[in-house]
């Protein structure tokens, strides 16, 4: 459970960290919070030649009010996201989901730009990236290039991300008039993964009508997955119990886990409508439309 | 892999140090600082066990590496007693009964010293979704957060206590 021997770099600016990274390429790891990648070391699952620590670029750890968004640097810390006043204000379901990471302790290190580079398919902020839509920006020697969030994700534990590249900010859309958001998960234990995560957000208009709906689910494919079109069909109507479960019943089609040793399929199906049925039911409250 | 000299400040003391980059904070204050109070369990960030304070805010000490530190202020468990005087949190965990062998005790205690700065009045539920963050395997959790429960009143004056 120790570390294989690496050689450690502590650049303090970013074009200092992207000339290390490009000098040393696959034979380098970036760490920020090392929240997740630092049980990979101490595993060996990850046997890095270069470890190129980012915290002392505090310029990217910033969350600021960028208009229609709220930019969050990638090494703003987890805990200070889900305490953020602005993000709680301008974007609130980011807050809620982020306050369910890990543990207290974890989220004071972990940063959001890891947590997206990391893409775990059952973690929070891939999940809040792809049904928000978010932005992602990243650096590197050919400059910077601005990714979606669907576009960000490739598959499980991968991401768009080149071997000398690094993800300095993500932009997440704020919360609009009568829309409201909920976030719900299920793990065998606090604190750990998810079995399986949902995200919503649901729209109405005046006369409390639902107008858009969002409906993210991770931990069961590759990459959390957009299902809002299956929502498609159920705008203009009373976000009662019953619209909620036809809108979760027509997301659970597009929802295909498969069988693992501890969780069968099923199960994780029957969890992952439970939890849309809560996470909708919730952010129509929110929205003011039930 | 060659050795690096660094500085180590843990609990205001600087602790000059040749260590290879690999080593965690961990092992360093165990081994290299003679600071054996942080307790090492999981070594991949679950059980809570080697929690500290960097710069004031709780980090697991084997998920950082003693290299990374340079420039940070540790604080271990070492530094919570004054002068021998358990702090309100520690005599809390002694006369509730929060703690059997005591092996866990270390990370609790640095967690929640932060955390009662955050939220001086939290409830039971704030305090078990951050007391989950620490595997306890003798008390059943119960008497740690009534111990917490009672800390975090002598530490907003509600309740009366004179240290022993």
């Amino acid at each position: 459970m120790k570390p294989a021997a690496f050689t450690y770099h502590r650049p303090h600016s970013l074009p200092e960290a992207l000339a290390l990274l490009a000098a040393h390429g696959d034979a380098a790891k970036v760490i920020a919070g090392g929240q997740s990648l630092g049980p990979m070391l101490n595993m060996r699952l990850a046997q890095p030649a270069h470890l190129i620590d980012l915290n002392d670029l505090g310029e990217l750890a910033a969350i600021r009010d960028a208009g229609s968004t709220i930019a969050v640097g990638a090494l703003a810390r987890q805990h200070a996201v889900a305490c953020s006043e602005l993000v709680r204000a301008d974007c609130p379901l980011l807050g809620e989901a982020t306050a369910t990471i890990g543990h207290y302790a974890i989220r004071q290190r972990g940063t959001v730009g890891g947590s997206l580079a990391h893409a775990d398919p059952a973690a929070q902020l891939p999940l809040i990236a792809v049904t928000l839509g978010a932005e992602i920006d990243i650096a590197g020697p050919r400059g910077r290039r601005t990714l979606r969030a669907a576009d960000f994700f490739v598959s499980v534990m991968t991401t768009a991300l080149e071997a000398d590249e690094v993800v300095v900010e993500a932009r997440f859309p704020k919360q609009g008039a009568r829309e409201g958001g909920a976030f719900e998960l299920f793990s065998h234990r606090h604190g750990d993964f998810a079995l399986a995560a949902v995200a919503a957000t649901v729209t109405v208009d005046a006369s409390g009508r639902t107008r858009a709906t969002r409906l993210g689910v991770g931990g069961v494919d590759a990459v959390p997955l957009a299902l809002h079109d299956a929502a498609k069909g159920f705008d203009g109507r009373i976000p009662d119990a019953a619209w909620c479960l036809s809108v979760a019943a027509a997301a659970q089609a597009h929802i295909a886990p498969e069988d693992t040793t501890r969780v069968p399929a099923l199960f994780r199906k029957e969890v992952c409508m439970v939890l849309m049925r809560r996470a909708l039911a919730r952010a129509a409250v929110r929205a003011g439309g039930q | 892999m060659d050795k690096v000299v660094i500085e180590l400040v843990v609990n205001g003391k600087p602790h000059p140090l040749r260590v290879e980059p690999r080593k965690l904070l961990s092992d360093a204050l165990r081994e290299d600082c003679r600071l054996t109070g942080t307790h090492v369990g999981c070594e991949h960030g679950a059980c809570g066990a080697c929690t500290v304070l960097v710069d004031g805010r709780p980090a697991r000490a084997c998920l950082t590496f003693a290299v990374q530190m340079e420039g940070h202020a540790i604080t271990t468990i070492e530094a919570v007693a004054e002068n021998g005087r358990l702090s309100p949190l520690q005599q809390a965990l002694h006369e509730e009964h929060g703690l059997q062998c005591g092996f866990c005790t270390p990370g609790i205690v640095m967690t929640f010293e932060a955390f009662l700065r955050d939220e001086p009045d939290p409830t039971e539920a704030q305090i078990r979704e951050v007391l989950s963050g620490n595997l306890c395997r003798c008390t059943g959790y119960h008497n740690i957060v009534a111990a917490i429960r009672k800390a975090a009143a002598r530490m907003r004056g509600d309740e009366e206590y004179v240290a022993p």
